[in-house]
Order: structure tokens, then sequence, then C-alpha cells
């Protein structure tokens, strides 16, 4: 495994979600994969301790056919987002476990009507090759300010 | 200018029953009225005592504007105490919660304080010798608030001096945190982590009324249960069971009937309930070894009657709702008169399975996190209104859903489980306590 490989993966993976290619978003993620959004510093353990968000493959695609739906009246009209990344940080090639690690320095803007939001933070990504393909097996989302009060984040980091 | 600053019929006028005036939501004047007079004069939830287990624990608070410090002192006891240095006002604590030690200590000049608030020094204190300070009240260190309730670790306060007792303010109402306490095998709850914390744009009595709207949710959230439901018939052939999650969705979609037949109960002082027959959480898969603990607990009969009980939201007036199934309470602090937090916080139910505290877990990020797609359709829905109010189409907001011209303003009674009988209970309640000292100074004048 090469780290330019992770590294384009986690370029191509945000690059789906700006572009609002949410099938296609939802498709680099493993069949067992989830989505991790911590509300704790550091957190360990996604169900005994309160997360924003801890969503596996079914409740993403509720989420993605949501956005879609005739009668989501909060996405009229539609939210869009935009994801800067730092280059990500190659933890490991997952030479012992086959997982790649990848850390990743973000800022995140999601739109809501006229209004911007901005999110800081960094994103984990746990990587696992399927039939030579990456797929996703964790995203998690650190929050800096994961402890504040925000409104409604609807699109995802 | 003034127009309902101690002119109690002014704002009496605003509540028809039937119908509230808009200035009840979007009126700065009404919402610094009630920052002075609703709040003070009702008994607001401050916290929990499993949030001080220790001496020197503390958690800050607020009862309307006024900032509020919470602690465990030596002696075991809990004081509330106003957040503010009587030397200069500087807020003591500033943090959600925290353990102090012995003592607090000012971080402007050091005055330091005990926990029961009382001054434990003041540097250079010859400087106040002669100078009439000792019988100054700023002499008696962080003013404590004298009327405070712990109902079962449940932590409440009122400000005003005077006013209605605890127990005459809350009666039968009570009895969903006693049953939310009960389905502890031990009798206990804890809070144990931080809540979600989620901000809206909108007047903080939007969310208290929409705690027991139960015409919207088939609505507003077709867009996210009724997601989840079609997502759901889908996909489930590849599934063995259904994900707990799809448990907590579902039942958002039960049609008009179910709502209906599941009925509404309101109390005196603008509380009450929805689903005092059966409501959304009746459903939930049973969680393997609870009721084994709870019949060795309780015996068998009373461990049914209490988890049998599935009450859904109960408004505790003000600005309160407690879940009794789930154990969540939600606290809706108004901020300013177009903005509220919302804290949703889950108790641990001590000796229970881990299972139901997961679940809940899983509720609260389900529903009441600001990364919820129910969240969102409800968010949204307030924060329209709030901008739709200031329509001068109509002033009004309309109530009439199942109203009858004769209701009694303070009663217990369980009618439709449609009605909107609780908004009006509540605005009943909101005229009653935005005016009580108003009638008193008035009085007082005459
Ligand atoms: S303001 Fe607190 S010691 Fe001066
Ligand atoms: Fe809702």
């Amino acid at each position: 495994m090469k780290p330019d490989r992770i590294v384009d993966f986690i370029y191509d993976e945000v690059a789906a979600l700006d572009e609002m290619r949410w099938e296609d978003w939802l498709a680099l993620f493993h069949e067992e994969g989830r989505y991790w959004m911590p509300l704790e510093w550091k957190q360990q353990d996604p169900i005994m301790q309160p997360s924003l968000m801890y969503e596996d493959r079914l409740l993403l695609t509720v989420r993605v056919e949501r956005l879609a739906g005739e009668r989501t009246f909060s996405q009229k009209p539609k939210s869009r987002c935009h994801h800067l990344l730092e280059r990500p940080r190659v933890l490991s090639l997952g030479e012992d476990d086959g997982v790649c690690k990848a850390r990743t320095s973000f800022i995140y803007t999601e739109t809501r009507g006229d209004q911007l939001e901005r999110y800081s933070g960094w994103v984990s990504h746990h990587l696992v090759d399927v039939d030579g393909a990456l797929k996703i097996k964790l995203k998690r989302i650190d929050l800096i300010n994961f402890d504040a009060p925000f409104g409604n984040l609807q699109l995802f980091i | 200018m003034d127009r309902y600053r101690g002119n109690a019929k002014a704002i009496r006028d605003l509540v028809k029953g039937y119908a509230v005036h808009r200035d009840t939501y979007v009126d700065k004047e009404i919402f610094d009225l009630e920052m002075e007079s609703l709040f003070p004069n009702t008994w607001v939830y401050v916290g929990h005592a499993s949030q001080l287990k220790n001496t020197g624990d503390f958690i800050t608070s607020k009862i309307g504007h006024q900032p509020l410090l919470i602690s465990r002192h030596r002696d075991g006891e809990i004081y509330v105490l106003h957040n503010r240095c009587p030397h200069k006002g500087v807020k003591i604590a500033s943090e959600a919660c925290g353990n102090t030690g012995k003592f607090f200590r000012c971080p402007y000049h050091a005055w330091s304080f005990k926990t029961d608030g009382s001054i434990l020094a003041i540097p250079l204190k010859k400087g106040y010798e002669g100078t009439g300070f000792d019988t100054d009240a700023a002499s008696e260190g962080l003013a404590r608030v004298r009327n405070v309730k712990i109902y079962r670790d449940f932590i409440f306060a009122r400000l005003a001096d005077n006013g209605l007792s605890f127990e005459d303010y809350f009666g039968e109402s009570l009895s969903t945190i006693d049953n939310m306490i009960d389905r502890s095998p031990e009798g206990k709850l804890e809070i144990i982590a931080a809540p979600i914390r989620y901000m809206h744009q909108c007047n903080w009595k939007m969310l208290v009324d929409n705690q027991t709207d139960t015409c919207h949710p088939m609505v507003a959230h077709e867009s996210s249960a009724g997601t989840a439901v079609s997502v759901w018939e889908r996909e489930k052939h590849k599934f063995t069971e259904t994900p707990m999650a799809v448990q907590l969705y579902a039942p958002f979609m039960s049609p008009y009937e179910f709502y209906e037949g599941a009925g509404i109960r309101v109390w005196p002082n603008g509380h009450g309930h929805t689903g005092v027959s059966g409501s959304i959480h009746q459903d939930y898969d049973d969680v393997s070894e609870y009721m084994t603990r709870m019949e060795a607990a309780y015996g068998p009969e009373r461990a049914r009657a209490i988890l049998g009980d599935v009450r859904h939201n109960t408004i505790y007036f003000p600005n309160i709702m407690v879940k009794g199934p789930v154990q969540i309470l939600r606290n809706f602090i108004p901020l300013a008169v177009d903005k509220t937090l919302v804290e949703s916080f889950v108790f641990r139910l001590v000796g229970a399975p881990d299972k139901l505290y997961e679940r809940s877990l899983m509720y609260n990020r389900f529903i009441n996190a600001p990364t919820s797609i129910v969240g969102h359709d409800d968010l949204e829905m307030y924060e329209r209104a709030q901008e739709g109010l200031r329509s001068d189409g109509n002033e009004w907001i309309d109530l009439h859903r199942l109203y009858e011209a004769d209701e009694p303003r303070d009663a217990n009674e369980v009618v439709n489980g449609t009605s909107e009988r609780q908004m009006r209970n509540q605005f009943y309640a909101w005229s009653k306590f935005m005016t009580l000292n108003m009638d008193q100074s008035v009085e007082a004048a005459e």
C-alpha cells in the first residue's frame, strides 16, 4: 500500500460530498462502516458515551434519501458544503491488521439559506481494501468545539 | 415605550385560550418581563444531585437571565447560590461543572467563599474595618436562593420570596419524575455525561409547545421518520431483527388516531403530558435481565405497573420536558426573545442493564441533536414560525383545536390526545405567573 493511495482516497471522498454525489459517497463505505462524530474530547466509546452521530450504512442511507425528499422542508433551499483539507497524515499502512489509518485537519463550511456555518477539527479515516478498492470502516470527526451548541448541521463533514 | 410593564391587564389580554397574541413570542418587552417575573415566580429546574457527588462539586445554571452556582458543601448539603461576587459582581464559576475544592475564589480580587457561599477571607481585610461593611449584605458572601427544593435528587428553585409552595406548584405532576426514578431497580438516576446542546433562533415557548404537539410528527417528520420507515421496508430482508434505531424512528409516523387515543393529561399551573394510555415509547424490545432485576426490587406487580406507564412527554412548566420511559430531560433555556438553547440530558438508571442507557443515548442523538434529522425538521418549523409571526396579516396564533369555551384553567383532566389543551394550559399558567407580583405591587400601591 502506498501512502498516496490513501491521501487520494480522502480527497476523492470529500470531492463526492462537495459535489453532492451522495450515492457515490455512500458506496465508499464498507458494509460494516460507521460514521462517528464524538461529543467528548478523545472519546473512546461511541455507544456508552454520548455522540453527535454514530451511524451505520442503513442510517446514512436514510440521511441521503431524506436530502432528496420532496417534503424535506429544512432543505428548501438546499444546503451546500465545502471541505478544505490539510494534507492527510497517514498514520498506518495497515501492515499488521489491514486497516490503513489517516488523520486530516479540516475546515468545513455548510450553507443554510443565506447563512454560512463553519466547523473545524480533524477527521480520522480507517480504510480497508476490499477486492482492490478502499472502503471506509470508520470515519470519525472530532470537532474542536464538539461541546458548543450548533444550529442545524445537515450534510456530512 | 412600555406597553406591558406594570400592566397586568394588557398581559392577560394576550391569552384568549383559543388564541394567543404573537407578542408572547416576538415582543422584546414581553421577553424581558418573562425574565423578571415569569421565571422568578415559578419553580425552575436547575440541576440534578448526581452532578454533585462529592464535596466541592459544583454546577452552574440559570433561572431566566440570573446566573446560579450550585454546590455540595462539606455538611453534605446542596446550596443554590447566586453566581455573582458580592464585590464587583464577577461570576465566580464559568464552567458548566467542576470541583472547586474547599472554597470558591473570585478571580478578580481573590475574595474567597466557603462552598455554602459564606465569606472565607478577603485580602487586606483591615481596609474594611469601620466602613460598615460588616452590616452590608456583601459581608454575607454569595447570596443564597432561599426557596430550594430537592425532590428525589431533582433540584428546583424559586427566586421570588413569595409564591406557591413546591408541593402546590407541581402537585400530581411529580408522578412522571417518580416513574422515571422508579424505573431504576435501585430507585436512583444519575447524569454521567454532558448534555447534547442545540441552538435555536426562536422563542423558547415554541419548543415547549411542540412537546405536546401530537399533530406534527406524521407531517413535519415525514422527511426523517418517514424516510427511515421507507428505507427500512426496502432493506429489511437483509436483517434478522429490527434494529434499535428503526424501533426509535418508526413510531413517529403513527397516525392521528394513535395520538388521539393515547390522550393528553393537563395539571394545574401549566404542567401536562402526552401519552396517557399508550405512547410512541411502548413497543421497544424488552431488554434482557431488566425485568428480572425490577421484579426482584419491586415485586412482579409493581414492576409491571412502573414499566407499563409509558407516558410520552411531560412538561414541567415553564421550561423543561421529561421523558420517563427514555430517561431524558430537555431544558429549554431562553437566551433572547428569538434565541433558545436546548440542553438534553440522559439519565442512567442505576442498577439497570447497560442496554437501556445505550438506547437513551441513541434516542437523544437521533432526536435532540443539531445533527439529528428529526431535530432538523423541528428547528426549521420553529424558525420559520419566528419569521412568519412578523406578518401583520394576523396577529394571533390559533389554539382552537378541541377548545371548549368553559374549560377550566387549573384542572387535572384527561382529554383527546390531539387537543391543543396543554398548550392552552401553559398559557393560562403563563398569564398567571407573569402577572403574579404585578398584582401584588399594584395592590401594595393602592
Ligand atoms: S469582584 Fe470578586 S473579589 Fe472583586
Ligand atoms: Fe417534532
